[in-house]
């Protein structure tokens, strides 16, 4: 609320980083990475509905290490929306506001995200045959 | 809209310096918010650095003992110094909590004080809290009835129903947790808030009250209620140790189980 002349009071710049605000903004950050995420796989699947030549196109993009990194990148962001969607989901019943436990069910949240990627990608590299 | 910026006549600089007295050995330094309504100067942030063998152990101490010893420009709010009146609400290190109940060595380094953040600033650490309290008068935080009163004693209440005040009738309304809050930040014309929220849920579950369908078609809005997005900023700040993140959500499963 600004009000004539009056300044408007710090925030952003000066709220130190809390390990509530940092897993919320990171549930809307992936969020927004998967709808990106989901334009590239349209982008995937029309380009195999065109036949070898632009199903080629894609697969140089994403087999390029850039490439290879969005990949990543939406592979946990993947992750990460669903299981903090499922501790949004908890919250909806009531349960789980104690700080303690919204923060480890938030640490949690992160680190599940992370193995699960990690298994996403050797289970995709296993699939494919190794490297 | 969101606006992560500052407004041009809110950007902060730097301000005066003044020195700690002659002969002290265990100092602090106080880096404070300043901004005067009457010199047309854009805020900055003034330096004190205190004498600690000289002051007492909270920062609200230290806050007064500047006002009379170093700088009597210097304009905070204050009263209870004991937690309880909530008047010297303000952004300490980095987190919203009360200056009179906040240790000064709970600092690292240097303690930062500025106002509670994302307010219309009216002097130095005092915000404008108008929008605030009108925000509280529109959820109506008393107890509305429709049935008379017993003629010969007060509306009862078992200690079950009563125990369900707990947690909510201890808020003193300083404003910590709404203005810790980003989604209040962006949208705080029209959300409400955690505190106000807090409130609408001490009545929301009050036994003796009769308006509870009322008070619950009042917040079913996508903006008074579900602005909150469970961040927890709130729950995390109360220098009171409420969670009115809860309270939120007691109010959204209420809204729900209704329709059911």
């Amino acid at each position: 609320m600004s009000n004539g002349d009056r300044p408007l009071s710090p925030h952003l710049q000066i709220y130190a980083w809390q390990w509530t605000m940092a897993l919320s903004i990171l549930h809307r950050a992936s969020g927004v990475g998967l709808a990106v995420g989901t334009v590239i796989m349209v982008w995937w699947l029309m380009a195999l509905a065109n036949g070898a030549s632009a199903f080629d196109v894609v697969q140089t993009v994403i087999a390029h290490w850039f490439g290879k990194l969005c990949l990543l990148g939406w592979t946990w962001a993947l992750f990460y929306h669903l299981c903090n969607g499922i501790r949004h989901l908890v919250w909806d019943t009531g349960r789980g506001f104690e700080l303690d436990t919204a923060r480890n069910s938030g640490y949690l949240v992160f680190a599940a995200s992370v193995v699960f990627t990690v298994l996403a990608w050797i289970a995709g590299y296993s699939a494919m045959g190794g490297m | 809209m969101a606006e992560f910026t500052l407004p041009k006549n809110s950007r902060v600089g730097t301000g005066k310096s003044w020195p700690a007295p002659q002969g002290a050995s265990n100092t602090k330094t106080f880096k404070i918010y300043r901004w005067n309504p009457d010199d047309g100067e854009n805020p900055q942030v003034d330096t004190y650095v205190v004498d600690m063998d000289d002051c007492g152990p909270m920062v609200l101490d230290a806050l007064i003992k500047i006002k009379n010893e170093v700088d009597q420009t210097l304009t905070f709010r204050r009263s209870c110094r004991e937690g309880i009146c909530g008047s010297c609400a303000m952004n300490i290190d980095g987190t919203n909590t009360l200056a009179c109940t906040k240790y000064i060595d709970d600092a690292k380094g240097d303690v930062k004080i500025y106002p509670l953040p994302h307010m219309s600033v009216v002097k130095d650490l005092v915000p404008d809290l108008n929008n605030a309290y009108a925000q509280l008068a529109s959820v109506e935080p008393w107890m509305k009835t429709e049935s008379p009163p017993p003629p010969d004693r007060e509306r009862l209440q078992s200690p079950e129903e009563r125990k369900k005040l707990d947690g909510l009738y201890e808020c003193i309304l300083c404003f910590s947790c709404a203005t810790s809050c980003p989604s209040y930040w962006w949208n705080s014309e029209r959300y409400l808030g955690p505190a106000i929220l807090l409130q609408a849920y001490r009545w929301i579950v009050d036994s003796r009250d009769e308006h509870t369908g009322e008070r619950l078609d009042d917040l079913e809005d996508p903006f008074r209620l579900y602005r909150c997005h469970t961040i927890m900023n709130c729950s995390k700040t109360c220098p009171k140790g409420l969670n009115p993140a809860q309270a939120i959500a007691e109010i959204k499963k209420l809204l729900v189980e209704r329709q059911v």
